[in-house]
């Protein structure tokens, strides 16, 4: 079955009510925006998002904290995006802070097939409470695996079979995400043929792919233009 | 007569030996960077993916999928590289980053700090600063002196929810260069013309 979508209507259809959804991306840099954009006109609510910002400066994930159809978010860092700031203080979404490379190594560990592991970080903080903690040459928390039914992903490129080149610091989260739900769903700038991301330089095998579409109007967003 | 921001910054940039690698905290911290020499060969890591970060990009330079965690737009230097967020964290985790410069809310005299939240006021989430404060290898802290309402944010004990335990090297304000004790905080250097008493140390 071919694995390439017409576009992200078709290619978001099934995601459905209570389903735990990634999205890559870093603040608004990489961001999967076809795909948020039709998802947010879905009639489904009660989702559980993993994603670093949920969306950032009103914009990105944001319009599905809009929709009122997040029900939980999981993420390290909400400064910025004040719209999450106000559900979580206001107790309509329910959110869990996550150290942002526990975060990256929780997603990782569910590709990979490790179930937990033990990291110092957050020892001794609110991150340990109800945590199982050991004694190695520091002490340290046991940290569990971080699954998904779904992960929305962008990439620069990508060919029929799913391999992905990122560009620049596009990449962050996105092939990790890839690895750790069971339906990945990835958005191109430009849908390349084979052969043509030399197989060298492919960051992401196309194993972990299910779903790709050629995306289209892509915003960017700058967050902060700073220059000379 | 208080450093300017520019002189804390170029303070803590001469904390650096050559051929380090360095994470730069967002807000105060980032400013380090243009106080760091080329010729010193130090690396600058940014936990959104990057090592090799270098200065502002021209205006026909700008890339949209070129920042730092700040999300500010940057340039890369030569021998720079690019890499997911599970390896950008390998990096801090693995031990492999020699300083870190982050923001803070409180420190106190035991090195505890505290930077991501302050209950049913603010709470931002600590992104990757509980990370660095355990695996970078020198925790360094740029940061006001005073909060907005004049309160001292050195003190003999926290009670924030802490980011990290008995995890900060140094601190960097603009009256001077301090260290916690235990008891206190050793004074290294303070601005022209700031007393001992200026800075309200805890007893």
């Amino acid at each position: 079955m071919s694995k390439v979508y017409k576009n992200a209507t078709e290619a978001t259809q099934d995601i459905h009510d209570k389903a735990t959804l990634m999205s890559g991306g870093f603040g608004l840099c990489g961001i999967p925006e076809n795909s948020i954009e039709a998802i947010a006109k879905l009639p489904i609510k009660n989702l559980t998002v993993i994603s670093n910002n949920i969306g950032n400066s009103g914009r990105g994930l944001v319009a599905l904290l809009k929709e009122k159809m997040i029900a939980k978010a999981i993420c390290s860092y909400v400064g910025g995006n004040p719209d999450l700031e106000e559900q979580m203080l206001a107790k309509s979404v329910e959110v869990e802070l996550v150290p942002q490379g526990t975060f990256s190594e929780r997603i990782r560990a569910a590709g990979m097939g490790v179930r937990a592991f033990y990291t110092p970080t957050g020892y001794g903080t609110l991150v340990a409470e109800g945590k199982e903690t050991k004694n190695f040459d520091v002490p340290c928390i046991l940290e569990s695996a971080l699954h998904a039914d779904f992960a929305i992903i962008k990439a620069q490129k990508g060919d029929r079979y799913g391999n992905l080149w990122f560009k620049e610091t596009a990449r962050n989260f996105s092939p990790l995400m890839a690895m750790a739900a069971k339906t990945t769903i990835v958005e191109v700038e430009e849908l390349v043929e084979l052969g043509d991301i030399p197989a060298e330089d492919i960051h992401l095998p196309g194993l972990f792919v299910q779903r790709i579409y050629q995306g289209v109007h892509y915003k960017n967003d700058i967050e902060f233009r700073v220059t000379q | 007569m208080s450093w300017t921001k520019e002189e804390m910054a170029q303070r803590v940039a001469e904390l650096f030996p050559k051929n380090v690698s360095v994470n730069l905290g967002i807000g105060l911290p980032s400013m380090v960077a243009s106080f760091i020499k080329e010729e010193d060969g130090i690396m600058i890591h940014s936990e959104n993916g990057v090592l090799g970060v270098s200065g502002k990009p021209k205006e026909e330079e700008v890339s949209p999928t070129l920042i730092n965690a700040g999300k500010q737009t940057i340039t890369i230097k030569a021998g720079a590289s690019f890499f997911d967020s599970a390896l950008s964290f390998g990096m801090i985790r693995g031990g492999h980053i020699d300083y870190c410069v982050l923001g803070a809310m409180e420190v106190d005299a035991e090195g505890n700090l505290a930077n991501w939240m302050i209950p049913g006021k603010k709470v931002t989430g600590m992104g990757g600063a509980m990370d660095l404060v355990n695996g970078a290898k020198n925790v360094v802290i740029m940061m006001s002196h005073f909060t907005k309402t004049g309160e001292a944010k050195l003190l003999k004990k926290t009670n924030l929810p802490l980011t990290g335990m008995k995890c900060v090297h140094e601190i960097i304000t603009e009256l001077g260069h301090f260290r916690p004790n235990g008891e206190s905080f050793d004074i290294i250097k303070l601005a022209p013309e700031v007393t001992e008493k200026d800075c309200a140390l805890p007893n």
